[in-house]
């Protein structure tokens, strides 16, 4: 399996992940996403410093992936390409801040470090976050969620065609790259000299492919009005599941947990 | 129910790539265009849809096409095209065949049961909640033409259907296309397929009518279709 199949295959996986059946599966998409979206805004809006409150916030998704029975092996496998950026973040802030904040032991943390370690805990909560809603939702019903929170049609329009063409120019760029390579043999890579040509090859297939797409709507009655999937109206359940959500996570960023704890053992 | 009267179209100035076109299709008729590459046989399909506009006129249910009606007229036609990848351009099978039924007004029980009733006819029931990425390319044929059926349209229009399918599909395909009865303009190289699905025959030359008539005739042809760098269908020429 080559790299673009094995691309191909690691998108499937994230269909067959959505069409399991959980609790969190069976909730209606609109209660997933307000509480993803309630989730990344509490986790965000943590403090630089405030890293012992972030941490707590770390149960959400552990009980998610519990619930839902997605591995979370998966999940830092199919996100290991984003993670090294996300880590990246506050990568120079140990550099610049280098202020002693608190001592374990004889050993002084500065506050670059601790604030490298929230920025990198919040990134790293917040792919979770958002890897977990997409496992447990289907695409179409997502799109159909957030044209329900009045998501500009074009946006969502976008985000559904992307997801569904992906992995057809994931298959152009395989072929290309395949006739390449056997015009080009022992070379590794594509070498630069032909890095211009490969994207223009690329960016005018996918134009012919958005036009004859673009018909292909029209030919259907599209004009404007995007039709998206009917998805099951919330429930009461739905609508518990996201106050309790919702109030968790207030209830986090409002109360120190871990310090609380802590406060119980440690004078 | 299709006509072109005098229709002639360029992409480029001094360079017609139709000319001077004229024919007609009666209701339930089944039409093959043929043609070398470069003939015109795509931008007649285009011409009839809409997608592109020349001089002339193109009518469909006598009603010429204009700027004005190509919203209902197209709900009368269904396009098949060449690439099922760019036909189905939703998440899954059926929400590719209700997209079409929901633009034209259906609600969503009526698109629901016109889904079925094409699914349950095609035997394609088992693809109907599958990830449109995820099915082969025989299956995503017989879906794009199902989700053109979900449309109830007067006639279909198909560019190539036999392409890039395996004997065993392309088998399925022909079977499905002879027992629609709808009005069929197909356009293809397929000659076979040709012959086992229509009863007529349009050749085409550089945008121009060379032969129009029964698929039989004209088929078996063999310096007609040589001279326009064609060749007999194969199970004629053995």
């Amino acid at each position: 399996m080559n790299k673009m199949e094995k691309a191909l295959y690691e998108l499937s996986e994230m269909d067959d992940l959505a069409a399991q059946r959980s609790p969190v599966h069976g909730l209606c998409p609109m209660a997933k996403l307000l509480s993803t979206i309630a989730y990344i805004i509490v986790a965000v809006s943590f403090h630089k410093y405030d890293l012992s409150g972030l941490v707590p916030m770390v149960l959400w998704p552990v009980f998610l992936f519990q619930l839902s029975g997605i591995p979370v092996r998966t999940c830092f496998y199919k996100l290991r390409i984003v993670l090294p950026l996300v880590m990246a973040v506050g990568l120079f802030n140990p550099f610049f801040d280098r202020a002693a904040m608190l001592r374990i032991g004889t050993v002084a943390v500065s506050g670059g470090v601790i604030s490298m370690l929230t920025l990198m805990l919040k990134g790293v909560l917040c792919l979770m976050a958002s890897f977990l809603l997409m496992a447990t939702t289907p695409i179409d019903h997502l799109c159909a969620a957030l044209r329900k929170l009045h998501v500009p049609g074009m946006l969502v329009t976008l985000l559904l065609l992307t997801y569904r063409y992906v992995g057809v120019m994931t298959e152009e760029l395989a072929i290309m790259t395949e006739a390449y390579h056997l015009r080009s043999p022992g070379q590794k890579g594509i070498h630069i000299s032909a890095w211009g040509s490969f994207l223009g090859q690329l960016l005018l297939r996918s134009m012919d492919r958005a036009e004859e797409l673009y018909s292909s709507m029209q030919l259907r009655g599209y004009h404007e009005h995007f039709h998206y999937a009917d998805i099951k109206p919330c429930t009461v359940r739905d609508g518990i599941y996201t106050i309790c959500c919702v109030g968790l996570f207030l209830l986090l960023r409002l109360v120190n947990v871990a310090q609380l704890l802590g406060s119980l053992f440690v004078r | 129910m299709i006509e072109l009267k005098n229709v002639s179209f360029s992409y480029e100035k001094d360079r017609p790539v139709i000319r001077d076109l004229s024919f007609r299709i009666a209701d339930g008729e089944s039409v093959g265009l043929i043609g070398a590459n470069g003939a015109g046989k795509s931008t007649v399909l285009k011409l009839i849809l809409g997608l592109c506009s020349g001089q002339g006129q193109v009518l469909i249910d006598g009603e010429e096409l204009t700027r004005e009606n190509l919203y209902r007229i197209r709900g009368k036609l269904g396009f098949v095209l060449q690439n099922s990848d760019n036909q189905m351009f939703m998440p899954t099978v059926y929400e590719d065949m209700i997209f079409g039924p929901l633009n034209y007004g259906a609600t969503r029980e009526e698109a629901d049961r016109r889904v079925d009733a094409v699914l349950d006819r095609l035997g394609l029931q088992d693809l109907k909640h599958r990830h449109n990425h995820r099915i082969s390319g025989g299956e995503k044929r017989m879906a794009a033409i199902a989700t053109i059926l979900a449309m109830e349209p007067k006639a279909i229009l198909m560019d190539e259907p036999s392409s890039a399918l395996d004997p065993y599909n392309r088998r399925i395909v022909i079977n499905t296309i002879r027992e629609l009865p709808q009005t069929k303009l197909i356009t293809s190289h397929d000659l076979d397929m040709i012959l086992d699905t229509c009863e007529r025959v349009i050749l085409l030359d550089g945008g121009q009518i060379v032969a129009d008539g029964p698929a039989e005739v004209i088929l078996r042809d063999k310096a007609l279709l040589e001279g326009h760098r064609m060749e007999l269908p194969l199970r004629l020429a053995r």
